[in-house]
């Protein structure tokens, strides 16, 4: 099988004014195949989200390569996109800045509809439905949704372009905490049911348990442990994972604090 | 400094909250009572909109303007709800205090840590300056920030999430008050930082005698932490019981099922997550 997306070697690393470069991710190999759900998850600072950007084309890499579907990608710069890799859409922690303040959310959503190969795959009502909008979201503005409502758009947005990855980079942290697994299985549903693999960023396991095929495990800019959710829950290898899996309070009653 | 009372809990009595009137009135509270007793933390779980968070919000006056409350929230003796506002005012981050989700939107981006941790301690104390940022270094440390006096000069930009939320907590007790809400405190943190927060929760609760309501869905943070656990569902409370008891044998059937919607070691977490709420 030819993976969706196959990352080999990646290294990125930051200026930083009178240190040495910090390296941020530091010889990623990982791949994702169609129609999975792959949890990336570690501590913040652990270089998760610096991943997601090179992926999408947001950062510049030091060495090794992506490709995606068997085009390389580049980093995004000026000049128009290679329509190919408009085929992964990124879904961003804070919905109050991936949306535009001064155009409806129709307008907005019709603009992923615009890239999407196949034009009579969705129309703007549908969308808006399958996030469980109101129709009438179509001639509003962003301010007048709740954030919860907003990242519901911004994935609406990244649906309507049809893509084959969907990329969310902590999707959920900003949103009110009771909503949060329920976003992100919203998430889930919507990429699976167009054919769509997702790559699912978050700090919290235990979401990333419950909506994740696989789970890739990031320490210190090294991706340390990578399988099949339930086998890494329940026999981790990798003593930082054995850690972090420690970490997570039991729900058993006892009043045993973790750690 | 007076040290915080032993019996300065909270008695919640009947409390109904509804926005709008008559027919069209939507009822967010539909009759809460419940005890949160000094020294202990009293556990408030439930799903989105259950009103959880509304609870908490309520018992600090910070419920939406147009809502209609009724009930009483008993605190030293008097009924909090009829408190004119100059009084819960005194009340308000003195002797009831707050920590919430997200410690980089509850601090001021643009001032030192000292002049917020003392700006409401020389408020409600007429403390001198010097006085208040000892008393500022004392409680940082308390709450175990590293380099406290340092700390006291830094801007919020300048912590980790875990650290700026221990910053928020020393914020909250600055005042020693007798009854603390924490909603969601960890839920913006790492798991291997959590644990320490919630270790700091209990110490507090233990040393100072706080009573704490903790408002969170994350059952296994209730798990770890709540002495007793109530459980919301649409504006009421459906079960409150002993931690152990509620959580093992839970007696009403919508607190059972939020416990057998959490994934088991084996099971497929992903196929729940897909056809309904997962938390």
């Amino acid at each position: 099988m030819t993976a969706l997306l196959e990352l080999e070697g990646v290294k990125v690393s930051y200026r930083v004014a009178g240190r040495p470069r910090l390296v941020a991710v530091d010889d990623v190999s990982l791949s994702l195949g169609t129609r999975q759900v792959l949890g990336l998850v570690g501590e913040s600072g652990c270089g998760k989200s610096t991943l997601a950007r090179a992926i999408c084309g947001l950062e510049g890499l030091d060495s090794g390569s992506i490709t995606f579907d068997g085009t390389p990608v580049t980093r995004l710069g000026m000049r128009t996109r290679d329509r190919k890799l408009l085929r992964i859409q990124m879904v961003f922690q804070n919905p109050y800045a991936s949306l535009n303040p001064r155009r409806t959310i129709g307008r907005q959503i019709e603009d992923g509809l615009r890239v999407n190969p196949d034009r009579t795959a969705w129309t703007v009502p549908d969308l808006l439905a399958h996030v469980e909008l109101d129709a009438s979201a179509r001639s509003r503005f962003p301010h007048q949704f709740s954030g919860g409502q907003r990242q519901r758009i911004a994935i609406a947005r990244a649906i309507a372009s049809g893509p084959d990855l969907l990329v969310g980079d902590e999707p959920i942290a900003s949103l009110d905490a009771s909503l949060q697994a329920r976003v992100a299985g919203l998430m889930r549903s919507l990429a699976l049911e167009t054919g769509a693999s997702l790559l699912f960023i978050s700090h919290d396991l235990s979401v990333v348990r419950v909506i994740a095929d696989d789970v890739a495990v990031m320490s210190r800019g090294r991706i340390v442990e990578r399988g099949d959710v339930n086998e890494v829950w329940s026999n981790p290898q990798q003593p930082y994972t054995k850690q972090l899996l420690s970490a997570i309070p039991k729900v058993d009653g006892l009043g045993v604090l973790p750690g | 400094m007076s040290q915080p009372s032993a019996s300065g809990g909270l008695g919640i009595r009947d409390l109904t909250l509804s926005i709008g009137r008559g027919e069209k009135a939507k009822r967010i509270l539909r009759g809460i009572s419940l005890d949160v007793p000094a020294g202990r933390i009293t556990g408030l779980a439930g799903e989105s909109g259950s009103g959880k968070t509304m609870t908490g919000m309520t018992v600090l006056g910070l419920q939406p303007e147009q809502a209609t409350v009724g009930g009483v929230i008993e605190f030293d003796g008097r009924n909090l709800l009829e408190l004119p506002t100059k009084k819960l005012n005194t009340l308000r981050g003195n002797d009831i205090a707050m920590v919430f989700q997200d410690p980089t939107s509850s601090l001021h981006p643009m001032l030192s840590i000292g002049s917020q941790l003392t700006d409401h301690l020389r408020q409600h104390t007429g403390m001198s300056k010097r006085e208040a940022l000892e008393r500022a270094r004392v409680v940082l440390e308390q709450v175990k920030v590293p380099d406290p006096a340092g700390a006291l000069k830094k801007y919020p930009h300048q912590f980790s999430g875990g650290q700026l939320q221990r910053v928020a907590i020393a914020s909250a007790i600055m005042c020693s008050p007798s009854v603390l809400i924490a909603d969601e405190p960890t839920t913006a943190l790492d798991v291997t930082v959590q644990a320490g927060i919630l270790r700091l929760l209990r110490e507090l609760c233990d040393d100072l005698g706080l009573a704490i309501l903790l408002v969170t869905h994350d059952l296994g943070v209730m798990s770890a932490l709540a002495d007793t656990i109530a459980v919301m569902r649409e504006g009421e409370i459906v079960e409150h019981g002993d931690r152990f008891q509620v959580i093992t044998a839970p007696r009403d059937p919508y607190t059972r099922a939020l416990i057998d919607a959490l994934p088991r070691d084996g099971s497929t977490g992903a196929e729940q997550a897909t056809t309904g709420d997962a938390s």
